[in-house]
């Protein structure tokens, strides 16, 4: 597939362009470019405090963007009100699961359809969701801030999945999980990207892990990208290697 | 004396159940925002003295008390739209000293309207007294404690059974990840600021022929709703309305056997007590939490 949103006439489902965000005088995203197609599996990677974090907030409007344009399909989306922006299939997977933790599991899942009006496709993806990650359906009346880590990851991409994505920001889902758990998610985020066509935007400072199953990358540092290139070549290019992927 | 004690009871459930409409009204603004309004008292007052002014123009009481909590409920909308909203996202002490900025607002707006009488409603139905096992109650007792009862339930269920009330509860439990499934924050506030307002205003009709109202009524019966909150646990709507009872029974039951005077020094000493062994309140368990 080709990646030059100018080359190809199909509109990218995100893309970002000259995106300045930062908080007081930090400058956390300093002109970035960057954009995902339709059903595209895209990894952004990064060492801690490249400002991977700040741009995924800012993407999802819960912080202001200062210059630059967002779009949606086409649409721009730099001044939208988060909800506004999930309405239009733009769904996070938040750093640190932030799940409800009072709430039971359902609860949680059922509020992430929250802007949806369709209750008989918010059912069918409630199953589906369960069938997906069964344990979630078993402990479904529980609280989900009694869940393990792994668990409340399982429930924070669930949330995210009855949003109905386009496209599904990830951030750091790998963060604390054991190796088997991060091997089931990643698992996961392929499905979801191969069987329904979920745009996927990766971010991850476990960079080996997510280029392995990303189509193309980023390397953001110091809010800058500063390399793009398909997942593989990033995989076997020194720099990087040196950089994210321990030599 | 068993009589008496009797007595004491029926007086503090009925203030209790007051003092629970108000702690109820806390908590509904706390679970949206983790903001505790101390401009909660004046949505009492405002109730009460809006229902008595409306009467006096020749309304019936029903429409006086009806049309008393519509402009209460636009009064808490209103002070959410111009005090509270532009302030989100500031640090949440912040925004209670708003509110305490806004219950000063509201009491001095009562002053001008109303001066410094005190007021009164009548009875919703009449003052012939009922004898209940020797000890007397009012028919406004029973006006109280059925509409506290009644909101109590609907609080309960909307929370527990709406999809609403759980987006209410995660904005308070996490605004960003609220945010993030498509929860409009500012529309979450507006709705918990008209229905604490609402739920103000019925109280202080629902007192109001018992108790006289002045411009400056909320004052005390916001920080005994307040204590009661923090009795029961703060955010707990059912620990609220225990607590707005307990309070209310001591109350009564200090006033009648040790002194009147004493009656708001015993409410004040019981909440203490209950957050010195009980520091997150009755029902407020501290809240399990993995990350």
């Amino acid at each position: 597939m080709s990646s030059d949103p100018e080359a190809a006439s199909v509109t990218p489902l995100l893309a970002v362009t000259g995106l300045c965000s930062g908080y007081g005088p930090v400058r956390a995203v300093e002109q970035l470019d960057l954009h995902v197609m339709p059903g595209e599996r895209v990894a952004l990677v990064g060492g801690n405090g490249a400002g991977k974090s700040t741009l995924l907030h800012t993407l999802s409007g819960l912080h202001p963007a200062r210059a630059g344009t967002i779009r949606i399909a086409g649409q721009d989306s730099t001044r939208w009100p988060a909800h506004r922006i999930v309405a239009a299939g733009l769904c996070q997977v938040p750093e640190g699961r932030q799940v409800f933790a009072p709430l039971s599991v359902e609860d949680n899942l059922r509020l992430g359809a929250y802007s949806r009006r369709d209750t008989e496709g918010v059912r069918r993806d409630l199953e589906q969701v369960y069938t997906l990650f069964p344990i979630l359906a078993e402990r479904r009346q529980q609280r989900a801030g009694t869940l393990s880590g792994g668990q409340q990851q399982m429930l924070a991409m669930g949330r995210a999945l009855l949003g109905r994505p386009r496209l599904l920001l990830l951030d750091e889902p790998s963060m604390g999980l054991a190796p088997l758990l991060v091997e089931e998610i990643f698992r996961v985020i392929v499905a979801l990207n191969e069987q329904q066509g979920v745009g996927i935007l990766l971010v991850e400072q476990n960079a080996r892990a997510a280029l392995a199953i990303a189509a193309r990358g980023y390397v953001m540092e110091n809010g800058r990208i500063v390399k793009t290139a398909p997942a593989a070549q990033l995989l076997a290019d020194d720099a990087v290697r040196r950089a994210y992927l321990g030599g | 004396m068993p009589e008496q004690l009797l007595q004491f009871l029926v007086t503090g459930v009925t203030v209790g159940a007051v003092y629970a409409l108000v702690g109820l009204g806390f908590a509904l603004i706390y679970n949206a925002s983790d903001v505790v309004n101390f401009a909660q008292g004046e949505f009492v007052m405002l109730g009460a003295l809006l229902a008595i002014a409306l009467l006096g123009t020749g309304l019936s009481l029903p429409l006086a008390a009806l049309a008393a909590i519509l402009i209460t409920v636009l009064v808490g909308l209103l002070l959410e739209r111009v005090a509270i909203e532009p302030a989100l996202g500031a640090p949440v002490v912040s925004t209670i000293i708003i509110t305490i900025g806004a219950a000063m607002v509201l009491r001095g707006a009562a002053l001008l309207l109303w001066g410094k009488d005190f007021h009164t409603l009548p009875s919703f139905s009449g003052d012939a007294p009922l004898n209940l096992g020797g000890a007397t109650l009012l028919p406004q007792s029973l006006w109280v404690l059925g509409v506290t009862a009644l909101l109590v339930l609907l609080v309960r269920a909307f929370f527990n059974r709406t999809l609403l009330g759980k987006a209410l509860l995660a904005c308070s439990c996490n605004r960003a990840a609220a945010q993030l499934v498509g929860i409009n924050v500012r529309v979450m506030l507006r709705l918990a600021y008209g229905l604490s307002a609402g739920l103000g205003a019925v109280a202080g009709i629902l007192i109001a022929p018992i108790t006289f109202s002045s411009y400056d009524a909320g004052v005390m019966l916001g920080l005994k709703g307040f204590s009661a909150a923090i009795v029961g646990g703060i955010g707990h709507p059912l620990g609220a309305v225990v607590g707005g009872l307990l309070l209310g029974v001591l109350e009564a039951l200090g006033a009648g056997l040790i002194s009147s005077g004493y009656k708001d020094a015993i409410a004040f000493l019981f909440v203490l007590m209950v957050l010195f062994f009980e520091p997150t309140g009755l029902f407020g368990a501290a809240s399990a939490e993995r990350v």
